[in-house]
């Protein structure tokens, strides 16, 4: 079904929904890459005018991707919550971005079963940046594995450890510095240069035993396939979080080599561990717009929307931490400071509209026109828009990846500037070692023997000395 | 400047900084950086940010490979400026038309091997590195006997332009030499891509890439000794990428005077 809009003497004519939803995005590389981008300024806001009254329900009715087509489109229409959803039926887009300004926070818990992925891409394309972290603020999702991530007022933040080699004793030392800055809560999570289940069982027993001996209320992760992960807890290995890279389409997913039913499987081998202590949200997802198209999996929706359906693939997961990696992708998807900014607002928005736990890495690349000051921007923005975790990556700067994301020392900016705490159990913690006041402001000199001695790598080399 | 003045924490994890390049023992100032390590990162990501931008002195960097004894023949991409360039990396993938009749108009028959030196997302990389890794590979063309075609000069290229230069030359194989997407303390990495039978639409999992070829990383020679192993391999096996996998280490302990190093292994993903 076409639609159309008309704007004095000319009138926009778009050949379908997925079309519409494209025209209306807010340009970017990415979709004009994948030549679907609105071609003038004015088509771009006649798209959201006419999408503005496109019914909610025509929304669920038009799958974008066919239900025989594609199993995410399954996912979303077999799950579907109607009962949660009948609240918002009657609602045009437009209406449902004024429904989402004025609506308290439970209204939106209540309605977040009932928002599909493509109902919340529509609206976000209606969105300034300032309903976007308006209505995010609103909407709390909370999680739990060893501590409470997503509580109001509080920020978490992923200690990033990475090493180009994986070297335990490199790794450690980014690991104990992270820890100095009360960084840590979200999870401390690795990217390691090698996928051999070897190196992965010396690295999660590696992190396995700093979280026990240091006894901190965290935990730990290697990001590795998904596959591999599995592969670990059938050899017992001390596993607390599942990682997977998702995507908004089957064949996107299947370029990460993964499917639903893999997912199910290692979500079950996960559950059954019981390592969580207050909670068993035991999933860990990333995201980035562009993934699809770079994988040729793309199915002419644009990245936005593709985007809100990886977290539709990630919902019933029931997942501690989802985080887009918002500018890592590069300037073929999200071009400068601007597009990143718009995007990393996008996806926590959507996220949590449809009730994830979404996380953000500020990031980007060298070859992208963005620098730090643009993530200072991001940062501070999504501080403002209640974001459940960001990255502590030391000095900013991923040695492994090669990527630039936030660090330690944002983290500490993010708080004063904004009074944001810690998790509660990981705060507790923190005072209960000296590292921090019972504000949760760090002290000048924090317990660094008692922490760098209760390494275990580092005090077998001597360095504790 | 200092954090160890009044003021600034003096921060106590400095010494194991020696144990990870990442940037760990900082110091702080309050939540912030001391000055000094605003300043680095700062001058770090300009570099990095200018190898991206500078354009590639192509007749320059022909000159000195010229002067090594090798033809050179120049090529543009279809991408015409950096700006295109970084949102369209099909662009960069392509040949313009003319590009493609030019090069099949200078090869004079089936080679073995083309190379070709491309700016990527470094062109420092190249202005620095590619005619020394030129004349460390040299000798082992020579002695391998490989027939060669002129080497190519390309702007405005990423990773799988080589194919079809590599097509228009007709090429057994292509080495693509391409300045790397830089990181914050690299922008000086050149990779190496080698494609067995080169032709438009050979995917990533075909090729084989040699990274972080730079003077802080893999040195010339080995990167040479590498590429030569790799080249004899794909040209045995009649393929390249992931079903060819990088074992010259052990030829490498076998071989004098050249330290052991890391895996090169099958290209991931293009970088540039």
């Amino acid at each position: 079904m076409a639609y159309r809009h008309v704007v004095g003497p000319r009138t926009h004519v778009f050949a379908d929904l997925a079309t519409l939803m494209a025209k209306a995005t807010p340009v970017r590389s990415g979709d004009r890459l994948a030549g679907i981008a609105a071609e003038s300024a004015e088509e771009e806001v006649a798209a959201r005018w006419c999408l503005a009254e496109v019914p909610l329900r025509e929304i669920l009715a038009r799958p974008l991707i066919p239900y025989e087509a594609d199993d995410v489109t399954r996912l979303v229409l077999d799950t579907h919550d109607a009962a949660a959803f009948a609240e918002i039926a009657p609602l045009t887009v437009g209406d449902f971005r004024e429904f989402l300004l004025t609506a308290p926070s439970e209204t939106l818990a209540r309605i977040a079963p009932g928002v599909t992925p493509e109902i919340a891409a529509a609206v976000c394309k209606l969105m300034r940046n300032q309903d976007l972290i308006l209505v995010a603020r609103k909407c709390r999702v909370v999680t739990r594995f060893r501590n409470t991530i997503g509580l109001p007022g509080r920020l978490a933040v992923r200690l990033q450890p990475n090493h180009p080699t994986d070297d335990a004793a490199g790794i450690t030392a980014s690991i104990l510095d992270g820890l100095s800055y009360g960084c840590g809560d979200a999870v401390i999570g690795l990217n390691p240069a090698s996928d051999s289940v070897s190196t992965l069982s010396g690295l999660l027993h590696l992190f396995d035993d700093l979280i026990r001996r240091l006894e901190i209320p965290t935990q730990g992760c290697i990001l590795t396939h998904v596959t591999t992960t599995i592969e670990a807890m059938n050899r017992g290995l001390p596993v607390d979080l599942v990682f997977q890279s998702i995507a908004g389409t089957q064949g996107a997913n299947a370029g990460f080599g993964v499917t639903l039913p893999i997912l199910k499987e290692a979500h079950e081998a996960a559950l059954a561990l019981k390592r969580g202590t207050v909670g068993d949200n035991c999933m860990y997802f990333e995201t980035g717009q562009g993934s699809a198209l770079s994988a040729g999996q793309h199915h002419g929706i644009d990245q936005q929307t593709l985007e809100a359906r990886a977290y539709a693939v990630a919902r019933p997961f029931r997942p501690l931490l989802v985080n887009t990696v918002v500018g890592f992708i590069g300037p073929e998807y999200l071009y400068d400071g601007k597009e990143i900014i718009r995007a990393g607002l996008e996806d926590h928005f959507c996220g949590k509209l449809m009730g994830v736990p979404l996380g953000v890495d500020v990031c980007y690349t060298n070859h992208a026109e963005a620098d730090q000051n643009d993530m200072d921007t991001l940062l501070t923005l999504l501080g403002a828009a209640g974001c459940n975790f960001i990255m502590g990556v030391p000095g900013a700067d991923d040695v492994m990846l090669n990527y630039q994301s936030t660090s330690f020392h944002d983290s500490l900016y993010l708080r004063e500037v904004l009074g944001l705490k810690r998790a509660p159990e990981f705060e507790a913690w923190l005072a209960r070692i000296g590292l921090t006041d019972a504000d949760g402001a760090l002290l000048p000199e924090g317990p660094s023997a008692r922490l760098i001695a209760a390494a275990p790598g580092l005090a077998r080399s001597g360095l504790a000395a | 400047m200092s954090a160890d003045r009044p003021g600034a924490a003096p921060d106590p994890w400095a010494r194991l900084a020696r144990l990870t390049p990442a940037r760990i023992g900082l110091g702080r100032v309050g939540s912030g950086l001391p000055t000094r390590e605003v300043l680095r990162f700062g001058l770090a990501h300009a570099q990095a940010r200018d190898a991206v931008h500078t354009p590639l002195d192509a007749e320059a960097v022909a000159a000195g490979i010229a002067a090594l004894g090798f033809e050179t023949i120049p090529v543009a991409s279809a991408a015409p400026d950096r700006a295109t360039y970084l949102r369209r990396p099909d662009l960069g993938r392509a040949l313009t038309e003319a590009g493609a009749a030019a090069l099949a108009a200078r090869g004079d028959g089936p080679v073995d091997l083309a190379l070709v030196v491309a700016d990527g997302l470094s062109a420092r990389a190249v202005h620095e590195g590619a005619a020394g890794f030129l004349a460390a590979f040299k000798p082992h063309i020579d002695r391998a006997g490989w027939r060669l075609a002129p080497v190519v000069v390309a702007t405005q290229g990423r990773v799988a332009l080589g194919d079809g230069i590599g097509a228009a030359l007709k090429a057994r194989a292509v080495v693509m030499i391409i300045g790397e997407r830089p990181g914050l303390s690299s922008p000086d990495s050149l990779g190496l891509y080698l494609t067995f039978g080169p032709r438009v639409g050979r995917s990533d999992a075909e090729r084989n890439c040699i990274s972080n070829v730079r003077p802080a990383g893999l040195s010339h020679d080995l990167a040479a000794f590498k590429l030569d192993w790799l080249l004899t391999q794909a040209f045995a096996l009649g393929l390249s990428g992931v079903n060819l996998k990088d074992g010259s280490g052990p030829a490498l302990d076998a071989a004098p005077g050249l330290p052991r190093l890391g895996d090169g292994s099958p290209a991931e993903a293009d970088p540039a």
